[in-house]
């Protein structure tokens, strides 16, 4: 029983535990705990009522809608596409490979206001891209698709770049062997490729999923921004801001980022359960 | 040990198939795009996009970017490198909730982060009339922009030094400590040489992140032109007021930075890895 109770499992034996320790722990609370303690207690000191009309108001339970509908539509098709990408990148040898390989994470490198410009300039109806949606009468630009398509973009490179670093380190032998029992090409990667990609696919995906429900520079360039139709929670954030609602955009706020800071716990939790899984 | 998978070119026709849809699909979600933003940039012509980068806001803007970034990378440096030294070489209660709290500013959505700063620092708060009690304007000025900048990177490079220093282990660091060096000299002399890839990898990622935050800015900078707008809230401030070639010539400049971030990305990432690969004996 005291045994567990010490601080330290190991003793220290290099110098520094004192100022490392210390000071990033006091970096984290300054920088990241203090700021997220400070919302919380300013919704505090909101009444419960007040909190509860701010966060069921019809307007914001829309835009929950949309940003999670969107949500989930981006991360299926952010898997499937970095999917492929990471696959073909990093299985095949093709003139170009190491310059997608780069672009990847051109997403990342973009800010995301110049993300949205340019995505919303090539999805209206006389862009590069909208004019060939616009003549099956689909409007992607300023329409709940163009929120789509942004958080397609901004989520890309997590799924491939946790994905790729798994394909490249696979053992061939498992494939080679199920190939010599006779298993053909897409039994091999149901049953073999597949089950082995899965911690890095959800991972990938849990990340994507959360980057997109914060999104906001990409998205509201593209989406119009129409009340009940495409507005996403972190507009809505902005908005009450905008109208100098300090509480109601807080209470919001509290929503969402709870609502983050869930999903990134459980995603540990997953993982944990995951690795220890092949760890066995 | 691994053996590492040689890439193949594709030779049956469904390995060519989705080599080409991989290709395809990549040209329409990455090629494209920044092919757009410097053909839009150029649509009319050099002398109207010399002119445009001339402007006083453009210039502002991107002195108010490059001074953000110069102030935020080595405050995250300091740290990255701290808590990485501290969750790696030490076993401790607490370490877990130490790696879980460095994420958080990953999964805040940047508009939340944003807020926190601003119900923190605004006039309602006592923090905020204490320094304005003193005259010092945080909210609406550049000190907020930096802060919420610093938190919005805050994980990068710490997270890229964690697993780094932890595939290398402490076994040089101990072997130096039994030679007799001091703590600082087995840092500067036995870790640092260790890490400096992945050191400049992490500092090219956070200033990338630094140049283009948007969100988080967005609230805290009240978005005055010539004073608080940064690159990328200029780029939308341009284009509300339908300056589209003007909105462009900014996000060019911008992309300019994504292509030279990605670039020295890669060349990193290729150093990087040769460090994370032990020694194959």
């Amino acid at each position: 029983m005291f045994f567990s109770l010490r601080f330290f499992r190991n003793k220290p034996i290099l110098p520094g535990f004192a100022l490392s320790f210390g000071f990033s722990s006091l970096y984290l609370s300054l920088v990241v705990l203090i700021p997220l303690a400070a919302l919380l207690m300013y919704v505090g000191d909101m009444s419960w009522s007040a909190y509860w009309a701010a966060i069921t108001d019809v307007r914001v339970l829309q835009s929950y809608r949309v940003t999670v509908a969107a949500a989930c539509y981006s991360t299926f098709a952010a898997t499937a596409i970095g999917f492929i990408l990471a696959w073909i990148v990093s299985r095949y040898d093709f003139p170009g490979r190491r310059i997608i390989d780069a672009l990847v994470d051109l997403p990342f490198a973009l800010p995301t206001s110049v993300a949205g410009i340019t995505l919303s300039a090539l999805f209206i109806p006389e862009g590069w891209l909208g004019r060939w949606f616009a003549l099956f009468g689909w409007q992607i630009s300023y329409a709940f698709p163009g929120i789509v398509v942004a958080m397609l973009f901004t989520s890309l490179p997590f799924i491939v770049r946790s994905v790729q670093p798994v394909l490249e380190e696979l053992e061939s032998e498992q494939e080679e062997a199920a190939a010599t029992l006779g298993a053909r090409q897409w039994q091999i990667f149901c049953k073999v490729t597949l089950p082995a990609l899965m911690p890095a696919l959800i991972t990938g995906a849990a990340q994507a999923f959360i980057r997109s429900l914060g999104e906001f520079g990409a998205v509201i360039m593209i989406a119009g921004n129409i009340p009940f139709k495409t507005e996403v929670t972190s507009l809505m954030i902005y908005v009450r801001l905008q109208e100098f609602n300090y509480a109601a955009a807080a209470a919001i706020a509290s929503v969402v980022l709870v609502a983050s800071l869930l999903l990134l716990f459980l995603l540990q939790v997953v993982q944990t359960r995951l690795f220890q899984k092949d760890a066995r | 040990m691994s053996t590492m998978r040689t890439r193949k070119s594709p030779q049956q026709w469904h390995q060519i198939l989705l080599v080409c849809l991989g290709i395809a699909l990549a040209i329409l979600t990455l090629v494209i795009p920044l092919v757009l933003i410097f053909f839009k940039a150029f649509a009319e012509g050099w002398q109207l996009l010399l002119s445009n980068l001339n402007q006083d806001y453009l210039r502002s803007a991107l002195l108010l970017t490059v001074l953000t970034t110069v102030l935020t990378v080595p405050c995250n440096l300091v740290f990255g490198i701290l808590l990485a030294w501290c969750v790696t070489h030490y076993h401790f209660r607490g370490r877990s909730l130490l790696l879980t709290l460095v994420d958080i500013p990953y999964a805040t959505s940047p508009v939340v982060a944003g807020l926190c700063y601003l119900v923190l620092f605004g006039m309602e708060s006592a923090v905020g009339q204490w320094f304005s009690a003193r005259d010092i304007q945080i909210m609406f000025a550049w000190p907020g922009i930096v802060m919420v900048t610093i938190f919005v990177t805050t994980p990068y490079i710490a997270r890229i030094l964690i697993p780094l220093m932890q595939v290398q282990g402490s076994d040089e660091e101990l072997a130096a400590l039994s030679l007799g060096a001091s703590g600082w000299y087995i840092f500067s002399r036995v870790t640092l040489p260790n890490i400096k890839w992945g050191l400049l990898y992490g500092v090219v990622l956070t200033s990338a992140r630094a140049v283009g935050e948007f969100g988080a800015v967005s609230v805290v900078s009240g978005s005055i032109m010539n004073q608080t707008l940064t690159l990328p809230l200029l780029v939308e401030q341009l284009n509300n007021d339908y300056k589209t070639a003007a909105a462009f010539t900014a996000a060019a400049l911008l992309a300019c930075m994504a292509v030279i971030t990605l670039i020295l990305k890669t060349v990193m990432e290729w150093r990087l890895n040769r460090a994370l690969r032990p020694a194959q004996h």
